[in-house]
């Protein structure tokens, strides 16, 4: 099993639902989030290109997060997920200094926090909040190893990018283009 | 021209506009960290070449500043943890990938060596310490007798807490002013010559004081050919390793380094010992503590600087 999501940017509105979505969810603390978009803006006027994303934790297969952890709080979960286990956590900011994402923060209460994939949801059969709320479908997720997952086809059909692919994380979160 | 812009309004505490995770904290521990290194390696080495005698400072009374160094470079190294409480985690696990961990053990070992060997000599400095107990005094005199092994284990020790403070920062590899091999050598140079210049700050003796200058200048050459070395291995590498070195080479850091680093830190100091070593005198505190100010500036940009550069955005 390999979660994963790709995320349509020419469906994206930039609506921020899935902000929110993720937020009330997650409890987030108020001035932080999990996710958040991006606007990318390319050429001169009036050739114009917007690009719109929803980023997240890109649940790295090569994490460079987990490895750089001197604790082991950041593991790898069923599936792939990249979690921080709270009470393991020590607060040092090492995952935070070694994502090329900035994905990660530092919690108020001291550990580090970060998207879950909402595995809380998924493991229960569900889809991650944020996927679960997008108003114009643009965000697929499922198991890259599942043929008929919504991910796998979309990725299959359609072509894609992921963020800063040299950096050589292997992310799990497809752009599709 | 391309823009990238965060709409919905990423303002993470500490992580946005840029990275800022690592304070005052994480550079004080380098520095204190590399300077112990220093100390320790030149007193267990010279210890190993059996000149003890001949180089007394080095090997028996400036090792003294090593354990507070280490002990107050650990204490800012906790007032950085952002869960405090649970800093006993790092020592329940040995993550062989995690370079943090690797550090974590390593002054788990060398701390109380420090320490030890602090105490092999405390008659140097107390003529009538007395170690009262039958039990420590049979372990001491063992240690003595030992004290070449002791000697070898900690400069080998010494050497991996001199490199560490620069693996540390090397092994991130989204940090692309940090993700270099050379930041080990240039760490643990750069320590090895702070320790070289406390000692030379400290001894009495002209022929050790001579001895240590030669060092400090053969060290701060070396540092200068890695510095250079780091700038042209960035300038020939990839984009974002390219926009890192420019902040070096016109942008914001440009000033505080080459003037306060390499100007202050390395350039003045070789200067004075230069013009010492030709037989003009110059008070020796002046190139010691500019080595040891220069040490210090450069860890705090370092660590600044590196949190600026990114991958995205």
């Amino acid at each position: 099993m390999r979660y994963a999501m790709a995320i349509d940017t020419l469906k994206c509105v930039g609506c921020s639902d899935c902000v929110v979505a993720c937020q009330t969810e997650n409890n987030v603390p108020i001035g932080y989030c999990r996710d958040w978009i991006v606007e990318a803006v390319d050429g001169t006027y009036p050739q114009l290109e917007i690009e719109l994303r929803s980023e997240r934790c890109n649940h790295c297969d090569n994490s460079p997060c987990v490895r750089a952890c001197p604790t082991g709080a950041s593991h790898y979960k069923e599936g792939g997920i990249v979690a921080v286990y709270h009470n393991e956590c020590i607060g040092c900011g090492a995952c935070i200094q070694s994502c090329p994402y900035d994905a990660r923060y530092s919690h108020p209460e001291g550990y580090v926090d970060k998207c879950t994939f909402c595995y809380h949801r998924v493991e229960k059969g569900q889809k991650p909040a944020c996927v679960s709320v997008c108003p114009t479908n643009c965000m697929y997720f499922g198991d890259l190893d599942d043929e008929n997952s919504d991910v796998s086809r979309m990725l299959k059909t359609r072509k894609y990018k992921v963020l800063a692919p040299e950096a050589g994380t292997k992310p799990m979160v497809y752009y599709l283009i | 021209m391309k823009e990238e812009l965060f709409i919905s309004g990423r303002a993470n505490l500490n992580i946005d506009p840029v990275l800022h995770i690592w304070h005052w904290q994480i550079p004080v521990y380098l520095f204190l960290g590399g300077l112990a290194a220093g100390l320790l390696f030149f007193a267990s080495l010279y210890t190993v070449l059996g000149k003890e005698d001949k180089y007394k400072t080095a090997v028996r009374i400036a090792p003294v500043i090593a354990p507070f160094a280490l002990v107050l470079g650990l204490f800012a190294l906790f007032l950085d943890l952002k869960h405090k409480l649970f800093f006993w985690q790092l020592y329940t696990t040995i993550r062989f990938d995690s370079p943090m961990s690797w550090g974590a053990w390593t002054l788990m070992v060398v701390t109380p060596l420090s320490f030890v060997w602090v105490a092999l000599h405390i008659k140097d400095f107390f003529p009538n310490w007395d170690w009262k107990f039958k039990l420590v005094i049979q372990l001491e005199a063992w240690l003595q007798k030992n004290k070449q092994g002791l000697a070898w284990i900690i400069l080998i020790f010494s050497i991996i807490l001199g490199v560490y403070t620069g693996i540390l920062l090397s092994a991130f590899n989204a940090r692309p002013l940090w993700n270099t091999s050379i930041l080990g050598p240039l760490f643990l140079v750069s320590g090895l010559s702070t320790g070289a210049a406390s000692i030379m700050w400290l001894s009495k003796d002209a022929k050790e004081r001579k001895l240590f200058s030669q060092i400090d200048l053969m060290l701060i050459a070396i540092e200068l050919f890695f510095i250079i070395h780091l700038f042209m291995g960035f300038l020939a590498s990839t984009e974002v390793q390219i926009e890192a070195a420019k902040y070096f080479l016109g942008g914001q850091f440009t000033f505080s380094f080459w003037v306060f680093v390499v100007g202050i830190g390395l350039i003045v100091p070789a200067s004075l010992e230069i013009i010492e070593l030709s037989g003009r005198h110059i008070p020796v505190a002046i190139p010691a503590a500019l080595i040891l100010l220069g040490g210090i500036i450069f860890r705090f940009i370092m660590v600044e600087a590196g949190q600026v550069t990114r991958y995205l955005y």
